[in-house]
């Protein structure tokens, strides 16, 4: 460091140019990052050791809010609901990347107005969630939707999917593979655009065909479009409330809730006004979160070190 | 009908003579923040105060409505930050959280005013907390059963007014293959309503109040018997099966098609039944069965109320609308068919002459004795409602389960109250 054979005397900056740059091209992101990420993370664990309606004072409980979660799971109650739906999401929800891959393949080819296919296959993803969930709730209508008529069919049904305990989550989670599937399928598109097909051509000449052509030459190419619709899926499962929401509102009697709702009905709905609550949940969607959130930076530093 | 128009004219020289000198002197702005985005009772609000804006020529009035849903949740920020200097909300319970928290104003001076303090004497008791006054009353509505005199007629039923012939009337109305009363269980206080008056009519209005107040336990044999003749009806196949899927307003559509006889439901239903095409000749209502003798009828008429948030900056012409919204000629206007289609909470006010509305305006008046109250979800603490409203809906769909939906709730109880 010492500066014996320079005759001028450079600054500081000057000479820590090289380390200093990356940090101030950081330092934005970071900002926005600490603000709206990092601190209400903690401020929200803060919130939860507190009882607090929104509008008086708050009251410091400690961990109750948590003891409460607690007792809710060993009584089978709304918060061991939430976290049971919430698993089925996540295991379901998963689906979509498969179905978005089919799609994808069958859509990749050249015929005339594929284009307009591709858009017609896309629609569901371009409209609001709001409209998906009030189409569903048509289609299940037990009186005059399209399910029941088309069950009626074969003399089965009436099925009361959104009012029966046992297929309400699921019947939400269909709504929701609509518009998940195409977002998956718009992911492998573009990943299938920038397939080699030299590969191709080479696995042709060593006989690889339908199956095996897919499962050993297409896959592994597709890897980058296959890990972005994974997190997005997984986070899509997550976050579900909107159709949740315009659904069912949790129903019947809760048993279509999930974390994210649970949340928004203890702290912020009608009849909600436990702050503390609605964090300690919110904390542990997080803790479940991180869990992914880790699994996903470990895999991209993997890879990035691959290379 | 005579006498209370008499009392309205001299009432209303009465209110005008009060009026006057204050309205000299009311300048400023008043901000006004409303929940009625449905289109009628907007327009009905909407001409109350430009009739208001009239009588102040100076007052600056700017209204704000909001949709009904997103108030409920928005009326915490506002109470707290830009606020209003008249907002509208719920009678009893419900305004219980900004009157602890110390936003909604008192307002007991108001109360003291005769012309208030003799006219609105029967809302009182659900505007005050504490002991004071935090708002006034500007519309109620009764609770009860519309039925279709038509399927009556025909059936060969008449209007029960206990149990036994309550159960006899509807065994004969599953027996035409039709449901007794449709409900839709989407909206939870649907099942809540039920809850109100099964419980009311089977252990009075008093034990009920205890409930919602967190006083008594909801495994008390008295809640079991509550229960227990609602899974009368429930097993009798009373209730349509998929009420769990539909929201109130698609419950309607059974009745209006015949599927279903009746309804326990607040006056707003008649509005859309008449509308899907209900004749007054097809429609018609009676109040809730006695079901235990022993106790005194007691109802339902849930009040809607107007306040000044305590961080308002034009008090006194907040005041002035407050007291110009409950007098007497405004009450009957802002009520009457043509426009809110409810109740006038001040006595002196005439009552319109609606079939529905009078036979409500006498039931109240004259034939409840045990009491008024206000909505299951008003009278009980928040928390308390959201979680036994999904109870009652659970309990509809699974009447075996009583005893583990009552040992849940009274958890809820231990939890709720203690704080």
């Amino acid at each position: 460091m010492s500066a014996i054979d320079t005759p001028e005397q450079e600054s500081w900056f000057h000479r820590n140019q090289q380390r200093i740059a990356p940090w101030l091209f950081l330092a934005p992101g970071l900002l926005f990052f600490m603000v709206y990420v990092i601190l209400p993370l903690f401020q929200s664990f803060n919130l939860s050791l507190y009882e607090w309606d929104g509008l008086g004072a708050a009251e410091y409980v400690g961990f109750r809010n948590y003891e409460d979660l607690y007792w809710e799971w060993v009584d089978r109650d709304a918060f061991y609901v939430s976290l049971k739906n919430n698993l089925i999401w996540l295991i379901l929800y998963l689906a979509a990347i498969p179905a978005g891959l089919f799609i994808a393949l069958f859509l990749n080819q050249t015929v005339w107005g594929i284009r307009l296919y591709k858009s017609l296959f896309f629609f569901p993803f371009v409209i609001s969630q709001v409209v998906v969930g009030l189409v569903f709730t048509w289609f299940y209508d037990p009186t005059f939707g399209l399910l029941n008529e088309f069950l009626g069919f074969f003399g089965l049904g009436p099925l009361n999917v959104l009012g029966d305990e046992r297929f309400v989550t699921y019947g939400i989670i269909f709504a929701g593979l609509w518009p998940q599937t195409a977002y998956c399928m718009i992911l492998y598109l573009t990943g299938l655009n920038a397939v080699d097909p030299e590969q191709i051509e080479a696995g042709r000449l060593d006989g690889a065909k339908g199956g095996r052509m897919l499962w050993h030459i297409i896959l592994p190419q597709l890897r980058p479009a296959t890990f972005i619709a994974f997190v997005v899926t997984i986070i899509g499962a997550l976050r579900s409330f909107d159709l949740i929401s315009i659904m069912t509102q949790g129903g019947p009697f809760g048993s279509s809730r999930v974390l994210a709702y649970y949340m928004f009905e203890v702290a912020l709905s009608e009849y909600g006004f436990r702050m503390g609550y609605g964090a300690a949940i919110a904390v542990v969607l997080f803790l479940i979160m991180l869990c992914f959130i880790a699994y996903f930076l470990w895999s991209m530093y993997r890879e990035e070190k691959g290379h | 009908m005579h006498s209370i128009f008499k009392r309205t004219a001299a009432a209303l020289v009465a209110s005008v003579a009060i009026a006057v000198p204050a309205s000299a002197e009311l300048s400023g702005e008043l901000r006004i923040f409303l929940d009625t985005s449905n289109p009628a009772p907007r327009a009905t609000m909407e001409a109350m105060i430009e009739r208001f804006q009239q009588q102040h020529p100076d007052l600056e009035i700017e209204t704000t409505v909001i949709d009904r849903e997103a108030y409920k949740t928005q009326i915490r920020n506002f109470l707290t930050a830009d606020t209003p200097d008249v907002a509208n909300w719920y009678a009893a319970n419900r305004m219980k959280p900004y009157v602890e928290a110390g936003l909604f104003e008192d307002v007991s001076d108001l109360w003291a005013e005769p012309e208030i303090a003799e006219n609105l004497a029967s809302t009182k008791g659900a505007m005050t907390l504490d002991g004071k006054q935090w708002g006034v009353p500007y519309t109620y509505y009764q609770w009860g059963v519309y039925y279709r005199k038509d399927i009556f007629d025909e059936l060969g039923l008449s209007e029960p007014t206990t149990w036994e012939e309550e159960l006899a009337n509807c065994q004969k109305i599953v027996d035409s293959g039709r449901t007794c009363y449709t409900i839709g269980t989407r909206n939870y206080w649907t099942a809540g309503g039920w809850f109100d008056y099964l419980n009311m009519r089977t252990n009075g209005f008093d034990f009920h109040n205890q409930l919602a107040n967190g006083e008594v336990s909801w495994e008390d044999d008295r809640v079991k018997q509550t229960f227990a003749n609602w899974k009368q009806l429930i097993d009798m196949g009373a209730f349509p099966d998929d009420h769990t899927a539909r929201s109130w307003q698609e419950s309607l559509p059974l009745m209006v098609r015949g599927d279903a006889a009746a309804i326990l439901m607040g006056n707003f239903a008649v509005a859309p039944l008449r509308e899907a095409g209900l004749t007054d000749d097809q429609l018609d209502f009676y109040q809730f069965v006695a079901i235990n003798p022993d106790v005194e009828l007691a109802e339902d008429a849930p009040t809607d109320t107007f306040h000044i948030p305590a961080n308002a900056s034009n008090k006194e012409a907040a005041r002035e609308f407050l007291r110009f919204v409950v007098s007497a000629d405004e009450q009957t206007e802002i009520n009457n068919g043509s426009n809110l289609g409810q109740l006038p909470v001040n006595a002196q006010s005439s009552v319109d002459d609606d079939k529905f509305l009078q036979q409500g305006f006498e039931m109240l008046s004259s034939n409840s004795p045990g009491g008024v109250a206000q909505f299951w979800d008003r009278d009980a603490p928040a928390e308390m409602a959201k979680v036994s409203m999904e109870g009652f809906q659970e309990f509809m769909v699974k009447p075996d389960n009583a005893d583990r939906i009552l040992a849940k709730l009274e958890r809820a109880r231990g939890r709720i109250y203690d704080n």
